[in-house]
């Protein structure tokens, strides 16, 4: 079994009486997708927010690469290589498609108290970036402001912008938010690619993609995760089927 | 972007011509006129670094005028009467200050980092106002103009040709650190936060730079207003002058290269064309300003020249 590359031991997270993480651990391994289901309300933002930074667990210990990164803020986590997307897409709306990737390549490079040299006459920073545009297919769209992109490619420019951190994870919040069924393909088909590039732990309310790209299938069920394994095993159980799918069927 | 840019030559040049004008015309206040015009534009460029770019309200930039006008007038009074120095002197206290009062108050945002920025800026004016060393509530006059190697500063051109090409400086470093790297990310932390501190770079830093940077700027603008009017007076650290530099920078265009200049020569212009009118000027600045705020949210610049793009 390869090492785990993100690993969450014991979370605990109370909000006053409210048990939103309820002694979770859970891991994420090299080359795979690992996918957090759970109802509304289950606490999947909450723990995505605790592994980013955002949100200090009252317990447990959080490990990346083998170092635990508790202590450490958001920047920083970035920095080591956690690399999130956001559930509702949060860019810099008015930078053009390009200057977005452009960031995340120029903080990946640790440079951005660099001063002179116009990045928009910098190839270091302009290639990779329309390399990771060209990736996610918004290489047409490299000039407009991020703004006035529609829904879908404000969800792809997400994306761009993660892969051009070249972190070691990615948190992937609901990738596939409001992008009808077309856009859902083939955002699937992107992803089970990206998981070459390094794993993905990804929450996601779309099952179809779960099933298709999940290795494996955690299940958090108010804030404690009462399954997870193969997706087959998560399909048969039968306490998540009351929990959960039971909702669908 | 290109228009932008011809609009900013033309605005540059005519702030040149305007004093060769006036001198030609026999008409030597119009150049104080002018030099007025360029000094509180540099004032302007230097807010609009930590306003425009960082989105940072500082309502506090009086407190670094005032200082690089202090710095020019206590140095004159111990007969250090070079602008140069004095004006390295005006930046590097200013840039002191400013790294204090930015790291305590850029722990906050929004209307709190107004008030704490202008909370700072009212305890440095009172400071003075009980400082009878230099002054204290009457002021500090300079006897003579502080000397420039070469040039005889008394004369209102040649020192109208300093601020001229200091504002130029300024408008320079300007467009520098808002096209480089440090730039893209101080535009990005007003924009995102969030998303910043998400790709691995923390915004605190990133403001806290910009803000020095901002208020060095604005004292050199400080010191040269020493010179100008040849007086150091309280008022320069008070809250109506940070609220000037706000203003003119929303007239000329929050963010832009040119807002500063085109919102300081705005202003001066109502300031002298309306308050030979009637002393109650500032009603029609209130108007004008309204109609920016509501009908021309990019100022001045942005109504010749379009919304701006970046890139």
């Amino acid at each position: 079994m390869a090492e785990a590359v993100l690993a969450l031991s014991r979370l605990v997270k109370s909000f006053g009486a409210l048990k939103v993480t309820d002694d979770v651990t859970l891991d994420l391994r090299e080359g795979e997708v690992h996918a957090l289901i759970g109802p509304n309300g289950a606490g999947k933002s909450t723990l995505i927010h605790e592994i980013a930074g955002g949100v200090r667990p009252d317990s447990g210990t959080i490990h990346f690469c083998g170092r635990d990164i508790g202590a450490l803020d958001t920047a920083a986590r970035a920095k080591l290589g956690l690399a999130r997307s956001f559930q509702v897409s949060s860019l810099l709306p008015e930078f053009s498609a390009l200057r977005n990737v452009m960031l995340a390549v120029q903080a990946r490079q640790g440079s951005s108290f660099r001063f002179g040299r116009p990045v928009m006459r910098d190839a270091s920073l302009i290639e990779p970036a329309m390399a990771m545009l060209e990736k996610v297919g918004l290489e047409d769209r490299a000039v407009i402001p991020a703004a006035e992109l529609s829904h879908g490619e404000r969800r792809k420019l997400e994306i761009a912008m993660a892969m051009g951190l070249h972190p070691r994870a990615f948190l992937l919040d609901e990738p596939m938010a409001g992008m009808g069924p077309e856009g859902s393909k083939s955002l699937t088909h992107f992803l089970d690619g990206l998981r070459e590039e390094a794993p993905i732990l990804l929450v996601e309310h779309d099952m179809d993609a779960v099933f298709a790209l999940a290795d494996r299938i955690s299940v958090l069920f108010y804030g404690r995760i009462i399954a997870s394994g193969p997706p087959h095993e998560i399909r048969k159980d039968p306490e998540v089927q009351r929990a959960y799918l039971g909702e669908r069927a | 972007m290109e228009r932008e840019r011809w609009i900013n030559i033309a605005l540059a040049l005519l702030l040149l011509a305007a004093p060769l004008l006036a001198l030609a015309a026999g008409e030597a206040f119009y150049v104080t006129l002018a030099t007025r015009v360029a000094v509180l534009a540099l004032a302007a460029v230097g807010l609009n670094l930590a306003l425009g770019l960082g989105g940072l309200v500082s309502f506090g930039h009086a407190a670094f005028f005032g200082i690089g006008g202090y710095a020019a007038g206590i140095l004159a009074a111990q007969e250090m009467t070079a602008m140069p120095p004095i004006w390295i002197v005006a930046a590097l206290v200013a840039g002191i200050m400013a790294a204090f009062i930015g790291a305590v108050s850029l722990r906050t945002s929004g209307v709190y980092f107004i008030m704490i920025t202008l909370a700072f800026a009212q305890m440095i004016y009172y400071f003075v106002i009980s400082w009878p060393a230099y002054g204290g509530e009457d002021g500090l006059p300079l006897a003579v103009r502080n000397q420039f190697p070469f040039v005889n500063t008394l004369k209102p051109l040649p020192f109208f040709l300093i601020c001229y090409v200091l504002l130029l400086a300024g408008l320079l470093l300007f467009a520098w650190l808002r096209d480089g790297r440090f730039g893209a990310a101080l535009q990005a932390a007003r924009q995102n936060e969030t998303r910043l501190a998400a790709l691995g770079v923390s915004p605190f830093p990133i403001r806290l730079t910009a803000f020095v940077l901002s208020a060095m700027i604005t004292a050199v603008a400080g010191a040269l207003y020493a010179d100008l009017t040849r007086f150091v007076s309280p008022s320069m650290l008070s809250w109506h002058l940070s609220g000037e530099l706000i203003v003119i920078i929303i007239l000329g265009g929050t963010g832009r290269l040119f807002g500063p200049l085109a919102g300081a020569a705005l202003f001066v212009l109502m300031e002298f064309l309306l308050g030979s009118l009637t002393e109650r000027w500032q009603f029609f600045l209130g108007l004008v300003l309204l109609g920016t705020v509501l009908f021309a949210k990019g100022g001045l610049i942005g109504l010749i020249a379009g919304k701006a793009r970046n890139g």
